[in-house]
């Protein structure tokens, strides 16, 4: 595309252009500054204190080592990634280079988890779970409860979708002549993989996991339904808060998780350089 | 020589073919075994235990009979209350995706008009926002709207309420009622669906500009300059070329909008403030204080069609490639 129109009308696409950046920023700004304010009423502005961090260092139900609901959300994060990653990763492969009976399907229900609304999803596990552990306790004689283990299934399901987009979509990019060369050149299958595969599609792979860790970290629908009363995650603990009533409290803990998103954010623009190097060198 | 009669050497490479080719085949399958039956257990049983439980009865205290298979709960969906629910998200989700579509398309059109390194720049501060927690982004407008907070303020200094209650008592041909109806809560929008739509448009806002600027990019801008050389006025060039030619954009980001607004569920409850029963939390109380299984069991199959069928088209229009 090239630039067309008047100049008036140029001026005013740029300055709706500013207004879209003040409407995406301007809250999170906003947000910012007030979890600094020292008035009690949230949204008002009552001078400089960082009481409301201190406050959120102190609440046990969030910070305790363990149990507190940032350490229940780091787990959950970290383990869901881990395996999706793997499933995911080899999802991909098995969907961009070769073909194999039942590969349609197996597309279409991988796409499903991405797709879907997240209340649906939500009570989807719900109910799996509730039916799960009826049918654990009265045929295979075992007991379990919803907790850590149930957020981590549920986040797991959907993880798996997303990275295995973002790895096939390096995949499909990828130059596939340079498998057949190594092959040619007599490297077996898993040397193939190990020496050629695999270098060019991390960054895809790195990329997806660092997706996933945001996902899960996001999540508050899924969790919440997939949570027992044992387990809470960050963003499930915050929602349950603001139901209850704003505190300035839950400025501080936005900030601190926005800073988290923040931190990924940054990570994944790293690792798409990453990419970018990779394909100037390949 | 007929086609049967293939050499001793051909034949065995033919056979070894076949062999490699059922190898990589079963290699295949395998790889893709562990995610398959993850996503089984984990998504398609979840999956079809909601659908099987849609056609169960409710018991009398509030559990699941899985017998009596029945339509009842999805006769529910007849019912006044229920039909208002749903034509009442079906509507804001669509006004939702309109103001998106909007908001979004100058915003697009002019991102494809700059240097490469400025439009990368752009789109990078437009993905920001898309990757930040989406449970800080809507409580962010939550503190803004808070009573006597930045935005109260700020319409009260601007003297929004006189501007207000003078366009409200225009005639009824310039000012509408349901234009009426948006405007009397502008000064104290929390909990009203005028929050509601705030929120929905602040989160998904992105899911258009990103679908319509892959789309209008692509266009080749000699396709504009052609049709205003040839005598089209701005509009006429915008009606009958750009737009047309951005069509898998705008049905892309307009269907990126519409399913995840339509299953809000977040979004209406911290700025709503509940009080207007939309489709994901009325889904939601049935499993919660109504204790309905079966019945929400069969909206989330309705949602779960209607987010479905969005997607087939979505890909119809081309959306696997934006």
């Amino acid at each position: 595309m090239t630039a067309t129109g008047t100049r008036t009308g140029r001026r005013m696409l740029g300055v709706h252009a500013a207004a879209v950046y003040g409407f995406f920023y301007a809250p999170i700004l906003l947000l910012v500054v007030f979890s600094f304010s020292g008035d009690r009423l949230v949204g008002q502005w009552g001078g400089f204190t960082l009481d409301w961090y201190r406050e959120f260092l102190d609440n046990e139900q969030l910070t305790a080592f363990h149990d507190g609901a940032i350490w229940t959300s780091l787990k959950v994060a970290a383990v869901s990634t881990v395996v999706s990653v793997v499933l995911g990763t080899l999802a991909a492969l098995s969907l961009e280079r070769f073909r194999f009976r039942g590969q349609r399907v197996f597309d279409a229900l991988l796409y499903l988890p991405i797709i879907i609304p997240d209340v649906t999803m939500g009570i989807m596990m719900l109910i799996f779970f509730s039916e799960a552990i009826t049918f654990a306790d009265t045929y295979l004689g075992f007991e379990f409860a919803k907790g850590l283990q149930t957020i981590i299934i549920s986040h797991i399901a959907f993880n798996i979708s997303f990275v295995s987009v973002v790895v096939r979509a390096r995949l499909a990019g990828m130059d596939d002549r340079l498998e057949e060369a190594a092959m040619d050149l007599y490297a077996t299958r898993w040397q193939t993989f190990t020496h050629v595969t695999f270098p060019q599609i991390l960054p895809g792979i790195l990329g997806g996991a660092l997706l996933a860790l945001t996902l899960s970290l996001d999540d508050v629908v899924v969790t919440q339904f997939s949570a027992g009363p044992g387990a809470t995650t960050l963003p499930v603990f915050v929602f349950s808060l603001i139901r209850k009533g704003v505190t300035p409290m839950i400025n501080a803990v936005s900030v601190v998780m926005l800073v988290a998103s923040l931190v990924l954010i940054a990570m994944m623009l790293l690792a798409d350089g990453l990419r970018a190097e990779a394909d100037e060198t390949a | 020589m007929t086609a049967i009669d293939i050499p001793e050497a051909d034949r065995v490479t033919l056979e070894f073919e076949a062999l490699a080719q059922r190898q990589a085949r079963r290699r295949g399958f395998l790889l893709a075994l562990p995610a398959w039956i993850y996503l089984i257990v984990f998504f398609a049983v979840p999956f079809g235990i909601v659908v099987v439980y849609s056609f169960a009865t409710r018991t009398s205290r509030g559990g699941v009979a899985l017998s009596d298979w029945n339509l009842a709960s999805y006769e529910r969906l007849g019912e006044e209350l229920v039909r208002n629910v749903l034509i009442r998200s079906l509507g804001l989700a669509l006004l939702t995706t309109v103001i998106c579509l909007v908001v979004a398309y100058p915003f697009a059109y002019f991102m494809t008009t700059l240097s490469a390194r400025v439009r990368n720049l752009m789109l990078v501060f437009v993905m920001i926002p898309f990757w930040t927690n989406f449970l800080v982004r809507n409580y962010a407008w939550r503190l803004i709207l808070a009573e006597d907070g930045p935005w109260n303020t700020t319409a009260e200094a601007f003297g929004i309420d006189t501007v207000i209650d003078w366009i409200i008592d225009l005639p009824g041909w310039i000012a509408p009622d349901f234009l009426v109806g948006w405007l009397v809560d502008v000064p104290e929008p929390l909990f009203t669906k005028l929050a509601v739509i705030l929120g929905l448009v602040y989160s998904f806002l992105p899911f258009m500009i990103l679908p319509l600027y892959a789309s209008i990019e692509r266009i080749d801008g000699a396709l504009l300059e052609a049709s205003r050389d040839l005598y089209a006025n701005a509009r006429q060039s915008f009606v009958r070329v750009l737009l047309p030619l951005s069509m898998p954009g705008v049905v892309a980001g307009s269907i990126l909008v519409f399913v995840p607004s339509l299953g809000a569920y977040v979004t209406p409850d911290i700025l709503g403030g509940g009080k207007e029963v939309l489709l994901g939390s009325y889904i939601v109380t049935q499993f919660g204080t109504a204790r309905n299984f079966p019945f929400g069991a069969s909206l989330s199959v309705v949602l779960m069609v209607v987010m479905l069928t969005a997607t087939i088209g979505y890909f119809r229009s081309g959306g696997r490639n934006l």
